[in-house]
């Protein structure tokens, strides 16, 4: 099977899964107590009959269940996810809102547990056994093991209370404007509006609850990369190259490395899709206006239609992302196209 | 992913094969813990929170749930440790009290998990076909929703906080990655002698997996049931943390880590001696999980 079987068959795979996704949601949303008519529009709203029919026939809600789903997936196609009990707005629109927000978020978490993780690893793998080899795994230890919310509380106690490096919560200084909205990510409109302070104000609210949130995927990446790197340095080919007189620096760089880094290449896809779920503790810890806050915020009140919209959003996003691994994954590694 | 998993649970169980006897999963503990000191320490902090869980009530302790508002929000001192909370408890006591929550909730999810994941796995790998992929896609779907997300919605539908629905949430997230690891070892297990020369003794089914193939596959899932308790721990405290698990005044890590942050930042006591529990078991178990895991495979232990 060459390249391109191999794509189609994983992006067939992550149809189906798709689809028992959105069984999954679809039968949350029944699991709820109560009138789901109620849940669509608000008790007041459901008690006038001519809305309720219309709602029914919307939703398709007097009909049978797997007829309701239908409706369910086309509603769904079309974007409409419902509005939410508490506030009463379109579950899209706030979605649209608080979605860059947590990119924004999440792509600084990747940087920094990149930037930290990866050095870390090699360090450890080529001083293996040495005290720098302790050192990163005992940090990389403390970032897998450390409750991110715990983590959390204890960096904010120290840089935004005792220290007063970084400020303490949102993503602007207080007052200050969000720049004119043309992609939603901050950081990029900020720049295309010429905004350097508002730039420079995001960056450093944003640190924190980057560090916080990157921990994690910091600790199992320097992990994964030091044992397949120390794997790869025991490896023939890279007694060969020693053989041939190649420095070490080149060995590892240009041999070893190249090879322990596809299994770290999956962890990396992997991580940054469990980091939408880390991002629930991070931005309620630091009020930062995302989708994890959302979550809560709808958990809380108990707010189904909001908190199903989440869910579904997270799960595409971490489909996508899955499917994006595999297929890196063997375009890096052809034996994986075969298996 | 399967394919990979299928490939490790290969290699495990063939040098597993290859030892002279099967060690008992007792024994195999014992190895764990004469040679890697490591697993040694996890072991004694997880058995020092287990005693102190248990133990609590024979304690010098004050009752955990024991008001007295003129003491409220004191630091840490010689007759309050780890400092008193907003209404004047004192934090040891509640911190220790909270573990005869956190731990059993743990072990109890991981061990309900367990049972419904590995069964499930079984069934898929053992039957194959279309129940196998039915089961696998089901596992899928499941694994695509972050847990917390996921556990957030299932709580969320069972009517709101408590301990019990974040605890069934626990378990309705984890189960798929059990099933995926019995699969695969069920998978590799049925290609062997041992089961052809059942089957063909003519050994009903039922009975080829579960007298059969399942005693056959302890080892990698003991290990990962140790390193869950901690996942488990973190998750539901976790969920507590956010309002959707322990109601107070029930005390536990995460609801008083939650309490704590609320009050604010210079009580920082009240916080940081909860999460440092937590933090404690969590790596307790992770050293403890590892180290099986090194005395388990030969191939990590010669590096």
């Amino acid at each position: 099977m060459g390249l391109w079987g191999y794509i189609v068959v994983r992006f067939l795979q992550a149809l189906v899964v798709l689809f028992f996704v959105s069984i999954a949601t679809f039968l949350l949303m029944h699991a709820v107590p109560g009138d789901p008519v109620n849940s669509i529009i608000g008790e007041r709203q459901a008690e006038r009959p001519e809305v309720r029919a219309a709602i029914e026939s919307q939703y398709g809600l007097d009909k049978p269940l797997p007829v309701q789903y239908v409706y369910y997936v086309n509603n769904l196609l079309h974007g409409d996810m419902g509005t939410t009990i508490t506030d009463r707005k379109d579950v899209l629109d706030e979605l649209r809102v608080v979605v860059p927000a947590t990119m924004e978020l999440t792509f600084a978490a990747m940087l920094f547990a990149i930037t930290v993780g990866v050095p870390l690893g090699i360090v450890a793998a080529v001083k293996q056994g040495k005290w720098p080899d302790h050192v990163a795994r005992f940090i990389s230890l403390i970032g897998t093991s450390i409750p991110v919310f715990w983590l959390g509380l204890l960096l904010a106690y120290l840089l935004t209370y005792k220290y007063q490096l970084l400020p303490r919560a949102g993503q602007l200084d207080v007052g200050m404007r969000r720049p004119p909205q043309v992609t939603g990510f901050i950081s990029i409109d900020a720049l295309l509006a010429g905004q350097t302070d508002v730039f420079w104000s995001l960056t450093r609210h944003i640190i924190l609850p980057a560090i916080v949130l990157g921990s994690f995927a910091m600790g199992i990446i320097s992990r994964m990369l030091r044992s397949s790197l120390v794997a790869a340095l025991g490896d023939d080919y890279v007694r060969t190259a020693r053989a041939k007189g190649v420095s070490e620096y080149q060995v590892v760089r240009m041999h070893a490395l190249r090879n322990a880094l596809i299994p770290t290449i999956t962890v990396i896809g992997l991580t940054f899709a469990s980091l939408l779920a880390g991002a629930v503790l991070t931005e309620t810890i630091f009020s930062w206006p995302g989708l994890g806050q959302f979550a809560v915020r709808m958990a809380l009140k108990l707010d189904y239609p909001g908190l199903i919209g989440v869910t579904l959003v997270v799960a595409v996003v971490y489909i996508i992302v899955n499917f994006f691994v595999d297929v890196l994954y063997g375009i890096l590694d052809p034996r994986i196209r075969i298996g | 992913m399967a394919s990979v998993t299928t490939a490790m649970a290969t290699t495990t169980m063939a040098e597993l094969g290859t030892l002279p006897r099967r060690r008992s999963q007792l024994g195999m503990v014992i190895q764990a813990l004469r040679h890697e000191p490591v697993a040694l320490i996890g072991f004694i902090i997880v058995a020092g929170w287990l005693l102190l869980a248990l133990l609590a009530p024979l304690l010098p302790l004050e009752d955990p749930n024991f008001v007295q508002l003129d003491r409220k929000l004191q630091s840490p001192s010689w007759s309050h440790p780890f400092g008193t909370d907003d209404v004047g408890r004192d934090l040891v006591s509640r911190v220790i009290y909270a573990s005869r929550v956190s731990v059993p909730a743990g072990i109890l999810v991981v061990a309900v998990t367990m049972v419904i994941g590995c069964t499930v796995g079984a069934i898929a790998g053992f039957t194959g076909g279309k129940v196998d992929s039915f089961i696998m896609r089901v596992c899928d779907a499941v694994l695509s929703f972050p847990s917390i997300i996921l556990a957030m919605a299932i709580a969320a539908a069972r009517g709101g906080p408590g301990l019990s629905n974040a605890m069934i949430a626990v378990i309705l997230v984890l189960w798929p990655e059990y099933a995926r690891l019995m699969r695969g070892q069920v998978l590799t297990l049925k290609e062997n002698e041992f089961v052809t020369a059942a089957k063909s003794l003519g050994v009903s089914g039922r009975r080829v997996l579960f007298r059969h193939i399942l005693p056959s596959t302890d080892a990698p899932i003991v290990v990962k049931a140790t390193l869950d308790v901690g996942a488990a721990i973190v998750l539901t405290a976790a969920l507590s943390f956010i309002g959707i698990g322990a109601v107070p005044p029930t005390a536990e890590w995460g609801a008083m880590v939650n309490q704590g942050s609320k009050v604010g930042l210079q009580y920082w006591w009240y916080s940081t001696f909860p999460g440092l529990a937590i933090m404690s078991v969590v790596m307790g178990l992770n050293f403890f999980g590892d180290g099986l895991r090194d005395a388990l495979d030969p191939r990590r232990r010669r590096r």
